[in-house]
């Protein structure tokens, strides 16, 4: 393994203002270096998901510091924070989020022609690599509303991961998947942290698909509580 | 590269939706077409109504008035410097009423790069004798072709051809009204006394209508010899002389120059007119009220529909935004959808209005008073497409910009939190 550090929270904290001020999360800090499967548990409600929307540049209303690849993202700009997470942070939700207007192979190829990095051409090219590698690519001229699922969730991943992100980010990327898409959900991170080295960053109250990433992170009322 | 892409998004934004979006677009292709026919149509009559007037008005009339001299016997007598001289009841000397030197003028103003052209014209009292009655009526002595030319003299000639002034010795167009009055036709004679007690003959060759029916009771038209003749005058005799200027709006300065330079009596067509240019103003300014009035009623409606695409696009905006579209790319697809909608219901409303203004320049309008008018009257300004144009871009434009700027401040985790 690098020793390379992609991702270092300091001291986050983030208060909820509705109904009155809690403090959601106290002082989390950790580092994530390249090329680690980490997942982070905890109970319903401990600030898990706060956090990774904290560290995925979405939310920027917190108190600390974020630092992804030796940058800090305290005050940067929105398009800035919106360019980070287009080239450096692929994300799945639990819940697909695909845009229905656009087939499977125009939602992954979207990131990608909005970083602009490569031709059309290109970007289609490596839309379909990806697709072939979760195993989905005759689906890729189907609308979303087409696929059942599992097939929705994979080609979320290949979303994520049409613009080499240094990082991937789950939020529950299982938690709405039966037993058996959820199986091969975790065999595609399985197979992307180990045969492409990527670094995965997962938030999952599934303690069994927890057990089998390489490091734990868990969370209770707002701290971290093993690591 | 990036605008390709916001448009590729915000097409498909718009196919999705594709009836909504025709419900928007077709609002505001409703407004434009309304908008260009009503001011088409409105702008047309009022052109209409002012030319019943102001075509046939010289832009400036020299002429020469009968008045008072501004300097009396005694003020060449009492030249001292204090005091005042009263003089009570004072009348207008016997002067020649017609404009003296009117060759020398009107060669001049013929020179002046001003000047469209010049008429020279007599204007003669007379009673046109129908049995024992004697009616009371004006004799205008004008030059035919020049008439013509400047103010449209052949438009009011209903029946009969006006060349034959000019062709014809000794002969008259009379006014639709005095001609029922007299009960004359064409090729019959009238009997004439002008106020000097003279009798005269002149053949009738034609009508003419005005549009104002109490001018076509009392005027009749001749040639300008005609009228020398009957006045007994000599071939210099002209009492006005009619200016049509480049510009109308060049008009009143250059009445007052003439005044100076010729030492004569001129008025120029908004001092001799200003209730025409008060009531057009008006008028137009009522349709552009209306006109933009309907615009603003689309642009909420367009409004009311991107306001509805965000809350249902809601979920993509958040998509979108988590997958590294900043806030002004989401700003510009909606931008662009609003755009969009603007543009194509615009030009499709633009040719709509074009098409509805020609229909309505089809429709058959006859009235006893204007005989040249056989359609509504339509102005095809282009202007009135311009103003249009740019008018759905604008509105389009602000209807989609507030919408566009909320959802280009959605907070994705909000959305995505929300589930």
């Amino acid at each position: 393994m690098s020793n390379k550090t992609v991702l270092e929270a300091q001291k986050i904290s983030k208060y909820f203002h509705d109904p009155a001020t809690i403090k959601i999360l106290n002082e989390v800090s950790f580092t994530l270096q390249a090329s680690e499967f980490v997942s982070v548990i905890g109970k319903s409600g401990c600030g898990k998901s706060t956090l990774l929307y904290i560290l995925s540049t979405m939310d920027t209303d917190y108190e600390g510091e974020v630092i992804i690849d030796g940058m800090t993202m305290r005050g940067k700009m929105e398009e800035e924070l919106a360019r980070v997470r287009n080239e450096k942070i692929g994300f799945v939700f639990q819940f697909h989020y695909l845009l229905n207007e656009f087939n499977v192979l125009q939602n992954v190829m979207l990131p990608g022609l909005k970083l602009g990095k490569y031709s059309e051409q290109e970007i289609e090219h490596r839309a379909y690599e990806k697709l072939s590698i979760l195993g989905i690519k005759e689906e890729a001229l189907k609308l979303p509303n087409q696929l059942s699922g599992g097939q929705k969730q994979r080609v979320a991943i290949a979303r994520a991961l049409i613009n080499d992100p240094l990082l991937i980010m789950g939020d529950e990327p299982t938690g709405n998947l039966d037993k058996k898409n959820s199986e091969i959900v975790f065999h595609i991170f399985e197979e992307l942290a180990q045969v492409y080295k990527q670094t995965l960053l997962i938030v999952t109250h599934d303690n069994e698909f927890a057990d089998r990433t390489s490091r734990i992170i868990e969370m209770e009322d707002g701290r971290i509580k093993k690591m | 590269m990036k605008y390709r892409l916001i448009f590729r998004i915000a097409y498909s934004l718009l196919l999705a939706r594709w009836k909504q979006t025709l419900v928007a677009a077709i609002g505001v292709t409703f407004s434009i077409t309304m908008f260009i026919t009503l001011l088409s149509f409105m702008s047309g009559l009022n052109d209409l109504l002012d030319g019943l007037i102001l075509n046939r008005t010289p832009h400036v009339r020299l002429y020469k008035e009968i008045q008072v001299s501004k300097k009396q016997p005694i003020d060449y007598v009492n030249t001292s410097e204090q005091g005042h001289n009263f003089i009570k009841s004072i009348k207008p000397k016997k002067d020649r009423i017609d404009i003296y030197n009117s060759e020398q003028i009107i060669q001049s103003l013929k020179k002046d790069t001003r000047v469209l052209g010049v008429a020279p014209k007599i204007t003669a009292q007379v009673f046109f004798n129908v049995g024992a009655i004697d009616l009371t009526g004006s004799i205008n002595g004008i030059d035919p072709e020049e008439e013509n030319r400047l103010f449209k003299f052949s438009d009011y000639v209903t029946r009969g051809n006006f060349m034959d002034l000019k062709n014809v010795p000794n002969s008259i167009i009379l006014g639709k009204g005095l001609a029922n009055n007299m009960m004359v036709n064409i090729g019959d004679v009238v009997k004439v006394t002008t106020s000097k007690g003279e009798q005269f003959s002149l053949k009738v060759v034609g009508y003419f209508q005005s549009g104002l029916q109490d001018l076509d009771k009392v005027q009749s038209y001749a040639s300008i010899k005609t009228t020398q003749k009957l006045l007994n005058q000599s071939e210099n005799y002209i009492t006005d002389i009619q200016v049509k200027l480049k510009d109308i709006l060049w008009a009143p300065p250059t009445a007052k120059e003439y005044q100076d330079v010729y030492q004569i009596d001129a008025i120029d067509i908004q001092k001799a007119n200003s209730q025409f240019e008060t009531g057009s103003s008006v008028r137009s300014l009522i349709s552009y009220a209306v006109g933009i009035t309907l615009l603003i009623v689309a642009g909420f409606g367009i409004y009311n529909i991107l306001n509805m695409l965000i809350y249902e696009k809601m979920d993509s905006i958040a998509i979108l935004k988590a997958v590294g579209f900043s806030g002004r790319d989401v700003n510009l697809v909606f931008i662009t959808i609003a755009l969009s909608i603007g543009i194509f219901g615009g030009s499709l409303g633009l040719l709509g209005g074009f098409g509805l203004s020609s229909l309505i320049d089809q429709i058959p309008f006859n009235t006893e008073s204007l005989p040249t008018i056989k359609t509504y009257p339509i102005n095809y300004n282009p202007r009135f497409y311009m103003i249009g144009g740019i008018f759905s871009i604008i509105t389009t434009y602000l209807a989609g910009y507030f919408p566009a700027k909320k959802a280009s401040t959605i907070d994705p985790v909000v959305i995505i939190r929300g589930k």
